[in-house]
């Protein structure tokens, strides 16, 4: 390796002076600055992950109407995203909801889940996720991922009835 | 008689394995090292709970920034090069080499392709400053859906990623939803951050 070892030079006669032979050793030390200076940049410039993503299956358009099945009103559940991440909910149709009828609640573990988590015990449940125009991105990915976690197989992205939006509107002027 | 004292050697730290080491590391960091590409617009993602992994290779990804502005973006310089002669035969409009050449380096763009070309002519510097209107989408001049199209003419095992913005707004997102579903593409993916998957339910 790098260290040369300096043989004793006590060999043959003994008792003849030598003059003393310079060490021929190394500082490593700058060496070992540059090989973790470098170090420091490769691990901090490195992107480990790629990113995460959620896939998502629309549904096929139907090229009829007579294709599309009618949803039962027992087994219908609908979120409505809205403006200031406020999220509203309603079982059953929107020309009847069942009561309690248009609910207001939030995003957390608390909120959407445990809604979800009582409902989950339907096998046919299908939500349906509405977003008003006002809502964030954010919203449908967070619903998204409420259906993920609670394993809801049967949801889908629809647009807001103009039923909805009255029925948004009505329970705003409650709060 | 006093005695003698034994010799002390001055204590030395061999260095040499520690050398060997960092550069051992940094062999390994330069060799499995991707630097990340420049991004045109910054985007903050929402973050979930799924853990899919988003392949290297064969991905269109559509960024939707929170102004509600699409930008395109596709890997591999013969795709971008293959995908741009298509285009411009669709649109009439030409290319000269340069801006071909130009055009395979650049990862996202987000202008309507009548821009293109004045885009491409800038210098680096000047493209990174210069405002990018986003790729037009909605129903009249849809050319986020031809530039979709003829990508998977030229490629068809391309996968779809949708990169929103947290604040980006909903019918933004939707228009862009509504594109790739009214070209049949009924499976794409929402690009998002990590989250931990809550356990107790």
């Amino acid at each position: 390796m790098a260290e040369i070892q300096e043989k004793g030079g006590g060999g043959g006669k003994g008792g003849k002076k030598r003059s003393k032979k310079q060490s021929t050793r190394i500082d490593m030390t700058p060496m070992v600055d540059l090989g973790f200076l470098l170090l420091t940049f490769f691990i901090l410039t490195t992107t480990f992950s790629k990113p995460q993503t959620m896939e998502i299956n629309m549904p096929v358009k139907p090229v009829k109407e007579e294709e599309q099945q009618a949803l039962k009103a027992s087994n219908a559940l609908t979120l409505i995203a809205d403006e200031k991440d406020q999220l509203f909910w309603y079982a059953g149709l929107p020309d009847a909801p069942t009561a309690p009828g248009v609910q207001l609640t939030d995003y957390s573990a608390n909120g959407l889940r445990k809604i979800l988590l009582e409902k989950r015990s339907n096998p046919n449940l299908t939500v349906l996720l509405k977003q008003t125009d006002k809502s964030r991105y954010k919203n449908m990915v967070d619903m998204l991922d409420e259906m993920n976690i609670t394993g809801i197989r049967k949801y889908a992205i629809v647009d807001v009835d103009p039923r909805d939006t009255k029925m948004i509107t009505e329970a705003k002027a409650k709060l | 008689m006093p005695k003698v004292k034994p010799h002390r050697a001055r204590p030395s730290l061999d260095m040499t394995p520690m050398v060997d080491l960092a550069f051992l590391l940094v062999t390994f960091f330069m060799l499995i090292s991707k630097f990340a590409p420049e991004e045109v617009v910054v985007v903050d993602t929402p973050s979930s709970t799924s853990d899919i992994k988003l392949p290297e290779s064969d991905i269109i990804t559509i960024t939707v920034d929170k102004t509600g502005r699409a930008f395109y973006a596709v890997g591999g310089q013969q795709t971008r090069q293959a995908l741009l002669d298509k285009m411009s035969a669709k649109y009439k409009i030409n290319f000269t080499p340069a801006e071909r050449k130009q055009f395979a380096t650049m990862e996202s763009f987000g202008v309507p392709i009548e821009q293109l070309k004045s885009l491409l002519n800038l210098s680096p510097e000047e493209r990174k400053r210069a405002k990018q209107p986003g790729v037009p989408f909605d129903s009249v001049n849809n050319q986020l859906g031809d530039w979709i199209m003829q990508t998977r003419y030229s490629n068809p095992k391309v996968k779809i990623a949708i990169k929103g913005d947290n604040d980006a707004d909903v019918p933004a997102i939707k228009g862009v939803i509504k594109t790739l579903q009214d070209r049949k593409v009924n499976r794409f993916n929402l690009i998002t951050d990590m989250e931990v998957k809550p356990r107790n339910l």
